[in-house]
């Protein structure tokens, strides 16, 4: 086949370099997903701690509490 | 088992990319017989050429996982041939608009070297059923392992075979008794080839750094929430043993 014009050819060319970089895109979005569930995952698990942490801080108050408190 | 992300390598990638492509436009004449549209092999074959080297990579890792036991070469083979998968892809779009331009149809079924690259690439589609249907986490890192090495050895048999073939309408550009491509042309493939490989690899490092940060924020969660959040999503690749780490 002969050798297409280059207003033909251009658009065949740009076609598989669009492919190429929608493909790499399409791959930054996904990964940009995950990065964000991962995030929101985090965010949860640090919250989780926070409650365990304070919650923990609590625990040994009340327990001089009682053994100060007079006993009968 | 930790992974990081890069941090020089994307850089490194997108300058090494960016100056192939700007070569391909702006340096490189165009091919005698083709024309423009020969400008669409400086990034087809690069795509074509890193995901077969990728597949066997990903045997190499698999043969190391199998001979180690540890699970990490089983997480890097899975990554490798996750990538390769996706470059299989690009590399068949912009093979398919390559021969609509060339030779007037999207497909050649008599042609050795597009229907054997179809060939690699749906024996590699098959990895993921392959591998998910095996319930035991370390006998679908095994039999996984076992896939990827079969099929990796398989890529160079086929690439000899396709080259002992009669048939070739595919162009042969590389060490032909024509003389191969002339030096301005080699001299851009050489560097749109870096620039792919370097993608390659800037791809892995990213995907093995995510599989790392879900695998510890699953470990995390267990140990947070006890029990109970065992269920919760993680890495559907096999878990990695304590004594694995590191």
């Amino acid at each position: 086949m002969p050798a297409l014009p280059l207003d033909e050819a251009g658009k065949y060319v740009a076609g598989a370099y669009v492919v190429f970089l929608a493909l790499l895109l399409i791959y930054v979005a996904i990964m940009s997903i995950r990065l964000s569930r991962i995030d929101r995952e985090l965010a949860e698990l640090a919250e989780l701690a926070e409650e365990r942490a304070a919650s923990g801080e609590r625990r040994p108050a009340s327990a001089e509490e009682r053994e100060e408190a007079p006993v009968g | 088992m930790s992974f990081r992300a890069p941090r020089i390598l994307p850089a490194l990638t997108v300058a090494v990319l960016t100056a192939g492509f700007a070569l391909v436009f702006l340096w490189t004449p165009n091919d005698a017989d083709q024309g423009f549209i020969q400008k669409i092999f400086y990034l087809h074959v690069p795509l074509a050429s890193t995901a077969l080297i990728g597949f066997m990579v990903a045997a190499v890792q698999a043969i190391l996982h199998l001979r180690s036991g540890n699970p990490k070469w089983d997480v890097r083979a899975y990554v490798s041939i996750h990538i390769s998968v996706i470059f299989g892809v690009g590399a068949l779009i912009t093979g398919a608009i390559w021969a609509k331009a060339s030779w007037g149809a999207w497909w050649v079924w008599d042609e050795p070297t597009l229907v054997s690259f179809l060939i690699v690439f749906l024996l590699y589609c098959t990895y993921y059923p392959l591998r998910y249907a095996i319930e035991d986490r370390e006998r679908q890192a095994r039999y996984a392992s076992v896939f990827a090495i079969m099929a990796g050895a398989f890529v160079p048999l086929n690439f000899l075979a396709v080259r002992l073939a009669q048939t070739l309408i595919h162009p042969r550009v590389f060490a032909t008794s024509d003389g191969g491509l002339p030096p301005k042309m080699m001299l851009t493939f050489l560097i749109c080839f870096a620039g792919i490989a370097l993608l390659w690899e800037t791809l892995v490092r990213f995907e093995l750094a995510s599989k790392s940060s879900r695998a510890k924020l699953g470990r995390l969660r267990r140990a947070l929430e006890g029990d109970d959040a065992a269920g919760q999503p993680g890495s559907r690749i096999a878990p990695v043993p304590r004594e694995a780490r590191g």
